[in-house]
């Protein structure tokens, strides 16, 4: 039982980060219909950046916390600006044209970065510097930390906050309508370029804090993080039904618990043979079986709705 | 004195095809206008070029400014909106998110006219009042219709465009439909109509424009179009 507990929590922490990322990925589906595979890039990018600030002011005197939120703010500058570049530069050129092409610049964008990431910070992998309250707790005989806590609520409190502003903002309202109608909303005043690039840069602001929360949770950073992190963050998004936001963070936290439970108990159901580094087969597994049983997503709308 | 709008030698087209082959036609202030054709005579496309929604040849002038310098999200916050073929209500919104959409390019400073607006098209159509918090997908197609004319209202247009608002609805919606669009410019909105319904049309509008394959072939005030042996042979079923 206390496996359980102790694999619970750490889904849930595991799985508030890939909701964030995967909001990321459904944000950009919802109004492009395009997987902007270069997202979990973005997050690496976020990490990476807020750890370079991060260690600058390591030694200021500052209080632990206040640093990460300095690093946290730098990442999501940079990110937004990143985010809305690649918009820019990568995919608007190719709104109008067929589908793939946008997807295969999408793993093009993501190469660059990744590269641009490797000679930027090298390949080495980087510890994070405990700066957050590290200590842990106990409950019915599982153990959190006070930083899970903390990723735990961050998340929780920005998707609330990105579902207020979606749900009863006047710019969420054009969002959802240009994500339904760009032509139509264009009709009223809807500057579709200025909704997509804002959908950008929030989904990217995001992702630096998804990337910030990772790798404060690892303790690590380098510059191939993203890539696995995207991958399941967008299995996620799936899993929820692509496009829909309440579905990701679903997903997001589904996906977390799924992998942690898995791993947690694959050593004992398979009598030892596989171990817990086979954690990442699970997300894949699910994907598979998402887009065998259910390729709409737990919470994906009929496609009937859109005719 | 110019005309509130004003067009000239308007050409679009589709790829290699001319859908309209350089049309010239006028709309005065306060008029309502009507253009009647057959399925494919260019009537949807003309209006989609005056919305900025397709790019075009020829000038469009509305109220002194060039319509075809201005980028497409711009025609409403000039006081032009359209009403687009098949209603396009944002299905997944709700009504009264719909109707908020329609306000979407006037400031903050208007909000309390926006509300005042808001008020007076819940009291021209009641139905949507009652529905306001249903999503826009679920209502009937008269319903649709409606809302699809109240959001556009909610823009407080000077000149509203109106693409066939009969289409696919029941004789009786049809008539309702009518009524409304007749209210909306007994408050002094120019309208600019485009029916298949030529006999309809023809009642509720001062002139009228007969388009085919992409020409306009004949230009008259309504009661004369609809007198003429062509009109009546051809769009009324006689």
């Amino acid at each position: 039982m206390d496996i359980f507990l102790q694999q619970l929590i750490n889904g849930l922490t595991l799985g508030s980060i890939y909701a964030l990322v995967a909001l990321g990925y459904t944000m950009v589906y919802g109004i492009l219909g395009l997987i902007n595979f270069a997202h979990g890039e973005v997050v690496m990018i976020g990490a990476l950046s807020s750890l370079t600030v991060i260690r600058l002011l390591a030694d200021s005197g500052l209080p632990g916390p206040v640093v990460v939120l300095i690093g946290l703010l730098a990442a999501a500058l940079v990110c937004m600006a990143l985010g809305f570049t690649i918009e820019r530069v990568a995919y608007r050129p190719l709104r109008n044209a067929p589908r793939l092409a946008p997807l295969i610049t999408a793993i093009g964008v993501s190469i660059v970065l990744q590269q641009l990431a490797m000679l930027t910070w090298g390949r080495s992998y980087h510890s994070v510097p405990p700066l957050l309250p590290a200590a842990t707790h106990e409950v019915l005989g599982a153990t959190f930390t006070e930083v899970q806590v903390i990723i735990v609520a961050v998340a929780a409190i920005t998707m609330a906050g990105l579902m207020m502003l979606v749900n009863r903002t006047k710019l969420g309202r054009a969002m959802r309508a240009t994500a339904e109608n760009p032509a139509i909303a264009g009709l009223m005043g809807v500057d579709a370029n200025r909704i997509i690039g804002l959908t950008f840069v929030i989904g990217s602001a995001l992702a630096a804090l998804a990337g910030v929360l990772v790798s404060a949770n690892y303790g690590i950073a380098h510059y191939h993080m993203g890539f696995i992190l995207g991958l399941k963050a967008f299995t996620a998004a799936v899993l929820g039904g692509i496009g829909n936001l309440a579905g990701a963070m679903v997903g997001g936290i589904l996906l977390g618990v799924i992998e942690a439970l898995g791993a947690g108990y694959i050593g004992d159901l398979t009598g030892g043979v596989l171990g817990s580094h086979y954690q990442d087969v699970f997300a894949f597994f699910v994907l598979i079986v998402v887009l065998i049983f259910r390729p709409s997503g737990l919470m994906g709308e009929k496609l009937a709705e859109r005719a | 004195m110019a005309a509130l709008l004003d067009v000239l030698n308007l050409e679009v087209r589709y790829g290699g095809i001319a859908a309209v082959k350089g049309i010239s036609f006028a709309v005065e202030q306060g008029e309502m206008v009507c253009l009647i054709g057959a399925n494919g005579a260019g009537k949807t496309t003309t209006l989609k070029a005056l919305a900025r929604m397709l790019p075009s040849k020829g000038e469009m002038r509305y109220r002194g400014d060039r319509l075809d310098r201005l980028p497409g999200h711009a025609p409403i916050s000039r006081g032009l909106a359209l009403v687009p073929e098949g209603r396009g209500v944002f299905s997944r919104l709700t009504v009264a998110e719909n109707l908020a959409m329609g306000a979407y390019h006037r400031p903050r400073h208007e909000s309390g006219e926006v509300a005042a607006d808001l008020d007076r098209i819940h009291e021209l159509l009641p139905r949507l009042k009652e529905r306001r918090s249903q999503l826009a997908g679920t209502l009937s197609g008269g319903e649709q219709q409606m809302l699809a004319i109240g959001r556009a209202l909610m823009g407080r247009p000077q000149l509203l465009l109106l693409d066939e608002p009969s289409m696919g609805l029941a004789p009786l919606m049809v008539q309702k439909v009518f009524e409304v669009v007749r209210a909306v410019a007994a408050q002094g909105v120019t309208i600019l109509l485009v029916e298949q319904n030529a006999k309809l049309a023809l009642e509720v509008c001062s002139r009228g424009y007969v388009m085919e394959s992409g020409d306009i072939t004949l230009a008259d005030k309504a009661d004369v179009l609809a007198a003429d042996p062509r009109v009546r042979a051809a769009y009324l079923g006689e």
